[in-house]
């Protein structure tokens, strides 16, 4: 394979010689048919249709469920680089939770003049609900995703962290599962790092938040906005993976101060509800008056400790785009430590001097809207026509301070499996961590999500993008 | 439980049997077309009566025509009960309900609806039809066996399976009520054999031809096919074997759950209809007026649980 001039391939590095964390995929690949690997693609397509693996696309009623392309070459990190990650990531999330719990409480860091307090004032994912709350032991994201980009051969980025609901982790279990049943010649008698535990991990972490009112075993619950939402599949999955009842707001009710499910045998009360449902629709009694995807006086019930809800809400305000390009003097300021992975350079346009900057260099940037997720809403300038660049800088002058902008990172790629052969394609890693309190779990590897398109930067799914299973290996 | 997952798997299972019923009355219908062995549009129309979908057809069809009538009963997406939309309903179900499944029962569920949905993309040709039909009832067995073979026999494992014989015993005390003036015994044939072709038609429709000759040998009488369906205890498919069923299901709910609703009262009651009766007695009382009731007391049956039980939350 020829790797794209300029960019660095985590197969086969700048030189094209492959690097060591691939060395013994490397040497199964070239005995293997191009033919028989080809087919094998076709066959993952049939399991996952089969398994019902798909996410559902918004305003698309002709295709409702449409599959993730799967792509069967693993994306490999040897465990030293893996480490790194690790203990970056860990590191990252104990900041934001110290972070979010000095928001709404004490305040130190703005006092401190570390961040500008109209940052948080003025966002609408700062929620006053939450002042002076602390939610059952102390923890605030539950489940955090982090999005990591690398750049070359030792440095990891973070574009990204994902506090609220980040999603894609039941793509992770399901790759490995589907890359096991598919090629259980690789996984033997090679040391691959498994990832099959991170739904127990998950359930004791909830449980190790149950709020103070739950007696006996901790009640789970996952709560779903139902069977259209995009991650559906991920809900239901994780549910039944935990051993939870995936709910409805429509199956919620409050009896006696507590939140209970109904069941065939009355209600019964529920202690940690893994929400994937937003802030905004959680309680329309306290947030969205309209919404029907909450439950009325949940906020009530979560104030007197009658309830866990994970993740807590208020959380979105540490992994708001404009928070962002402050997280590196968020850890220094709470853990007193360097941050072990960077963040990519970002220009805040609310500042005159970087919005002349990025006005100045629009068509090398990518541009993004503070509160956006889902690469909607964003300007890809190298990429973007004129027409778009000139509509964007007419929205940059008018609202600068909904953008932050970036430089087009190099990103770095991994081979993806075509009818031409291996072909270079870009990717980033999101990680996943579970917070319990006092603890900070990274599942080993994370979702590899995948441009399928030549020379594309974009890896989201809901624009193409794809997945691979992902590999941590000893060095 | 959830209550509204007890109800999605209940539905998930009274529409999976129903698309099987429906494939099974195709195929009677189709067999007499073949063999012109009746008067054809009338065959017709009593498979849409037997469906329940003759109102529905009348609304959207000038006649009674065999390809209109076979597209309306497999793929007409405005007929709630065609295969298609059935198929497609109990695997939204299953997809309510995902977590009370097993990877098993889900698997097969969503590769029945895509096996299905792919087979009546386009109107089926007559000559395809004896393959789609037998292709939905082995789907359909696919999924029964996943579900014998896997899942606990818990609170699960009862709702599923009171949807499935609330739905076979009102598809079979229909078939037969559509078609009892065939059983009826006339001046005419008393004690004779009846028209080969007519109660080939009854038996086809619950595909009992050869389970029939296994228990009454070649002796082929109106009571003997009234008997069968509604009183023998080894036809998986008669009024008293979905009955008593029904009451074993419901009494390990209330045992399980330690709780006794109106369905178990309803239940019992239905159950003492057939008990102890014989077809000579049931004759006499009316088939027509004792069928109409049993229908009547399986509804209400199936709305008692769906209260008791909280399916709508």
């Amino acid at each position: 394979m020829e790797p794209r001039e300029g960019f660095f391939d985590e197969m086969y590095g700048l030189a094209g010689n492959v690097r060591a964390p691939y060395r013994a995929y490397g040497n199964w690949f070239a005995d293997e048919q191009p033919r028989r690997l080809l087919a094998k693609t076709a066959e993952a397509e049939r399991v996952f249709r089969r398994t019902g693996i798909t996410f559902n696309v918004y305003g698309d009623d002709e295709a409702e469920e449409r599959l993730i392309p799967f792509d069967i070459v693993p994306r490999i990190l040897g465990a030293s680089e893996w480490a790194t990650i690790e203990r970056g990531v860990q590191q990252r999330v104990r900041a934001l939770n110290a972070f979010l719990h000095d928001v709404y409480h004490r305040r130190e860091i703005f006092k401190a003049g570390r961040i500008p307090v109209g940052l948080v004032a003025d966002n609408a994912a700062f929620l006053p609900v939450m002042l002076g709350q602390s939610p059952p032991g102390g923890v605030y994201t539950h489940i955090v995703g982090v999005d990591i980009i690398r750049s070359d051969e030792g440095r990891f980025m973070v574009l990204e962290d994902n506090c609220r609901t980040p999603s894609g982790v039941s793509y992770m279990l399901e790759n490995r599962e589907t890359m096991m049943q598919m090629f259980p010649e690789l996984f033997a008698g090679r040391r691959i790092r498994p990832v099959g535990d991170y739904p127990q991990n998950l359930r004791t972490s909830l449980e190790a938040s149950a709020p103070p009112a739950a007696d006996g075993p901790a009640v789970l619950a996952v709560l779903t906005p139902g069977i259209h939402n995009a991650a559906y599949f991920e809900h239901a999955f994780l549910a039944d993976q935990m051993g939870a009842e995936l709910v409805e707001a429509r199956d919620l009710e409050i009896v006696d101060g507590r939140v209970a499910m109904r069941t065939t045998e009355g209600p019964l009360r529920i202690d940690v509800l893994y929400r994937r449902v937003d802030d905004d629709y959680l309680d329309p009694l306290v947030f969205r008056p309209d919404s029907v995807l909450g439950v009325p006086g949940i906020m009530d019930v979560y104030r007197v400790g009658g309830i866990t809800i994970a993740n807590a809400p208020g959380g979105g305000i540490a992994d708001d785009k404009a928070i962002y390009s402050y997280v590196p003097e968020i850890i220094e300021f709470y853990t007193g430590e360097k941050p072990i992975l960077d963040n990519v350079p970002t220009w805040r346009c609310s500042e005159p001097e970087s919005l002349g900057y990025v006005l100045e260099h629009l068509s090398e940037l990518v541009v993004k809207e503070v509160h956006g997720s889902g690469g909607y809403g964003m300007l890809v300038g190298p990429a973007a026509s004129k027409r778009e660049l000139r509509e964007f800088r007419k929205k940059l002058q008018t609202r600068p301070a909904n953008y932050i902008a970036q430089p087009t990172v190099a990103l770095s790629t991994v081979p993806v499996l075509t009818r031409a052969g291996l072909a270079p394609r870009h990717v980033d890693l999101r990680p996943f961590a579970l917070v319990a309190p006092g603890r900070v779990q990274v599942s080993p590897g994370g979702l590899t999500r995948v441009a399928m398109k030549k020379n594309s930067l974009v890896v989201n799914s809901s624009q193409g993008g794809g997945t691979k299973d992902t590999w941590v290996v000893d060095d | 439980m959830l209550g509204r997952t007890a109800g999605g798997l209940y539905w998930m299972f009274r529409y999976l049997e129903r698309s099987e019923n429906i494939a099974w009355l195709l195929e009677a219908g189709m067999r007499i077309a073949l063999t012109n062995s009746l008067e054809l549009d009338d065959e017709w129309d009593s498979v849409l009566l037997t469906a329940g979908q003759r109102m529905a057809y009348v609304e959207r069809h000038d006649e009674v025509e065999p390809a209109a009538v076979i597209d309306f009963l497999l793929r007409d997406q405005h007929n709630p009960s065609s295969v298609r939309s059935v198929v497609e309903l109990a695997r939204n179900n299953a997809r309510e309900v995902r977590t009370a499944l097993t990877r098993e029962v889900w698997e097969a569920t969503n590769a029945t609806w895509l096996a299905v949905a792919d087979a009546l993309r386009r109107p089926v040709p007559t000559r395809d039809l004896p393959r789609v039909l037998s292709l939905i009832r082995q789907e359909s067995a696919y999924v029964r066996g996943a579900l014998h073979g896997t899942m606990l026999r818990n609170d699960i494992y009862n709702f599923s399976r009171l949807g499935t014989f609330l739905e076979r015993a009102d598809n079979t005390a229909r078939i037969l009520d559509v078609k009892y003036y065939v059983l009826l015994p006339s001046p005419l044939d008393v004690g004779g054999q009846l028209d080969n072709a007519q109660w080939e038609t009854i038996l086809r429709s619950v595909s009992a031809q050869r389970a029939f000759r296994w228990r009454n040998g070649g002796n082929v009488t109106a009571w003997g096919i009234a008997d069968f369906l509604i009183l023998d205890r080894q036809m998986p498919r008669s009024l008293l074997f979905c009955y008593e069923r029904i009451d074993r299901n419901l009494a390990h709910l209330a045992t399980d759950y330690a709780q006794q609703h109106k369905s178990h009262e309803l239940s019992h009651n239905l159950r003492l209809r057939l008990a102890d009766r014989s077809i000579d007695e049931i004759i006499e009382y009316g088939l027509h007026e004792f069928l109409s009731e049993c229908i009547r007391a399986g509804n209400e049956l199936g709305i008692s649980i769906e209260h008791d039980y909280r399916f709508d939350c």
